[in-house]
């Protein structure tokens, strides 16, 4: 079927065209490549036309690559205004020459076809205005509306298509054409547009998810080039457009430091066999009320203490009660961050989506430049978001704490209060490189504490449950629990579960 | 810039025949143009505008199609887009008066 189709030579040095949105441009390996022909398919609403713009956008204001936006959909007047949102300001780029527009939007017009004709007009005026701008880029939004437009001349109108493709690639051009699709997961697009003319293929998504729209991009068919598979979320931004949350699975490739850093608690510095590492991601599991902010407390302050700028995001409980929980137990949040070593940030989990949570704690990390970072906790954010979804933003997490050579310290809450396993643990802990349980130990008409490094990598440790206590100076660690052992056999002997 | 094509030179109804060169499209959309003038004893003016020596005309009235004959003397302007051979049936799509004499 595919055996008479020519297709080019992959080339390994295609020249790329960035397209503005850079963990995009990192799955096509650096971008579009130049002079070729990409669809972009998607639903209504799925976020084509600030793709098509941001890639305009970019070319303009970041490498002298003018742009022509040819438009069969909205005007070029609604266009200037419905992106002028994300920073993007389209009239004075057409003043300045460095962005053209060729208005083929709906004209109130009385229209009848008969017999052949061709699209030389649609064709003339847009090679006019790329000469006339110097173009580099072009959009077409969307293809699918021509369609519509000429709705009896299917074939006669894909035959022209083809034409328009294959004029604007021999002027060099990179072309990136939308199209619309009908269903999220449906055929690529109407009309079958990308079986023709397409040199790429890419789908953007806006899928509901458990009562939540989960956008995210992919790309499909890269001719002649390699690109990397699967889905990415991204979000909508005012003053940025697209911005695409990386996959970390890309570079996992972060450097495992040696360097220790402190836990904040001697014995467990002494359990660890030295303390954290300094670029890895701990995750303390247990049910509430097992000293969980404890441990984030002392973590904090152990790296304020040190001289290092420690960060906490708060998903849980409120500035006031972090800062009153700490002063219970000897520590004072609030001299910490009058010095600008400790940054507190309180947030609702509802208050905004998963990826713009991650976005924030990169923005937040970027501005304050901390040395170590908790999270608490993580079950809070797991239950405004698909579990798709909250996976890859552990992913990506975790890999860039790791890339910034960020210790990170992450709780997750176990639903059951003795013993047992949470889902968000099973997603969290292959993620991360050590692992502390939490647990109430029971013993006779007691309830007591018990903490166990369950596990370290990279690392010996100190395999024993240890009991401990909580007093006006925090957590105290004990001697180790040898009758507790069925209360974390349930998690640590079923490897399986948890590791 | 929407000002009226009303009438021509001489107060006779005004068209415009939009081409793309000289592609066989466009020469037999010429030919009909002869045969649509004569049908009306030249009391007509078709304007011939050539995309491609005046691509801003084609910008300005958003014309896709070629070859497409049109009246932008009336909003929204009145087009047929195609095959303009058939001389009753053009006449009679932009409202002259019907000839006798249809050569």
């Amino acid at each position: 079927m595919t055996a008479t189709i020519e297709e080019p030579p992959v080339d390994p040095v295609l020249e790329r065209v960035k397209t503005g949105v850079e963990a995009f441009d990192d799955l096509v390996m650096g971008g579009l490549p130049r002079g070729r022909t990409t669809i972009v398919g998607g639903t209504p609403g799925s976020g084509k036309t600030v793709f098509a713009t941001q890639f305009l956008a970019h070319g303009i204001t970041a490498l002298a690559e003018p742009g022509v936006f040819v438009t069969f959909e909205e005007s070029p007047g609604e266009i200037e205004v419905n992106m002028a949102s994300f920073g993007w300001d389209l009239r004075r780029w057409r003043e300045a020459n460095k962005l053209a527009f060729v208005d083929a939007s709906p004209r109130d017009t009385d229209q009848v076809v008969v017999g052949d004709f061709d699209l030389a007009g649609l064709l003339t005026r847009i090679l006019h205005a790329a000469r006339s701008a110097k173009a580099k880029r072009i959009v077409l939004d969307s293809i699918t509306q021509l369609f519509d437009h000429f709705i009896a001349d299917q074939t006669l109108i894909r035959r022209e298509l083809l034409r328009i493709a294959t004029a604007l690639k021999k002027e060099g051009l990179t072309v990136l054409m939308t199209a619309e699709r009908n269903s999220e997961y449906g055929e690529i697009s109407r009309h079958r547009i990308e079986e023709f003319v397409a040199d790429n293929v890419v789908i953007l998504r806006n899928a509901l998810d458990r009562e939540r729209r989960r956008r995210t991009i992919e790309v499909l068919k890269m001719r002649g080039s390699h690109h990397v598979e699967g889905e990415v979320p991204f979000t909508l931004i005012g003053e940025q457009g697209i911005v695409a949350v990386p996959l970390s699975s890309l570079r996992l490739e972060q450097q495992s430091g040696t360097k220790r850093v402190t836990s904040g608690i001697p014995e467990l510095d002494a359990m660890t066999n030295g303390g954290f590492f300094r670029d890895s991601v701990t995750l303390v599991s247990g049910a509430t009320g097992t000293g969980k902010t404890l441990l984030v407390t002392h973590f904090l302050a152990g790296g304020v203490t040190a001289g290092e700028r420690a960060l906490l995001i708060g998903y849980e409980e409120s500035r006031g009660q972090l800062f009153r929980n700490a002063r219970s137990w000897g520590i004072d949040f609030e001299a910490m961050e009058t010095d600008g070593r400790l940054k507190v940030v309180c947030i609702y989990p509802e208050a905004q989506s998963l990826p713009d949570h991650l976005l924030m704690i990169r923005e937040l990390v970027e501005e304050f430049e901390p040395q170590r970072l908790a999270i608490d906790s993580l079950s809070a954010l797991e239950r405004i978001a698909p579990e798709t979804g909250f996976r890859e933003f552990l992913i990506s997490l975790t890999s860039f704490v790791k890339k910034r050579e960020i210790a990170g310290l992450f709780t997750a809450t176990d639903k059951s209060l003795i013993g047992g396993h949470s889902a968000s643990e099973q997603h969290i802990s292959t993620l991360t490189d050590s692992i502390i349980l939490l647990r109430y130990i029971q013993k006779a008409d007691f309830m007591h504490r018990g903490l166990m490094v369950l596990k370290m990598r990279g690392s010996e440790h100190d395999k024993q449950i240890r009991r401990f206590t909580i007093d006006g100076s925090g957590m105290h660690l004990g001697q180790s629990a040898e009758d507790a052992l069925d209360v974390f056999g349930n998690s640590a002997s079923d490897g399986s579960s948890v590791l | 810039m929407k000002e009226g094509h009303r009438s021509g030179r001489d107060g006779s109804p005004s068209l415009r025949l939009y081409v793309a060169g000289a592609s066989p499209g466009a020469q037999r959309a010429l030919a009909s143009r002869k045969r649509l003038i004569r049908a009306l004893n030249g009391a007509i003016d078709i304007q011939i505008i050539d995309i491609l020596l005046s691509p801003d005309e084609a910008e300005r009235a958003g014309i896709l199609a070629t070859p497409t004959l049109s009246d932008d003397s009336i909003d929204p302007p009145r087009r047929l887009i195609g095959d303009i051979s058939n001389i009753a049936e053009v006449l009679a799509y932009f409202g002259f008066p019907k000839k006798d004499t249809v050569p």
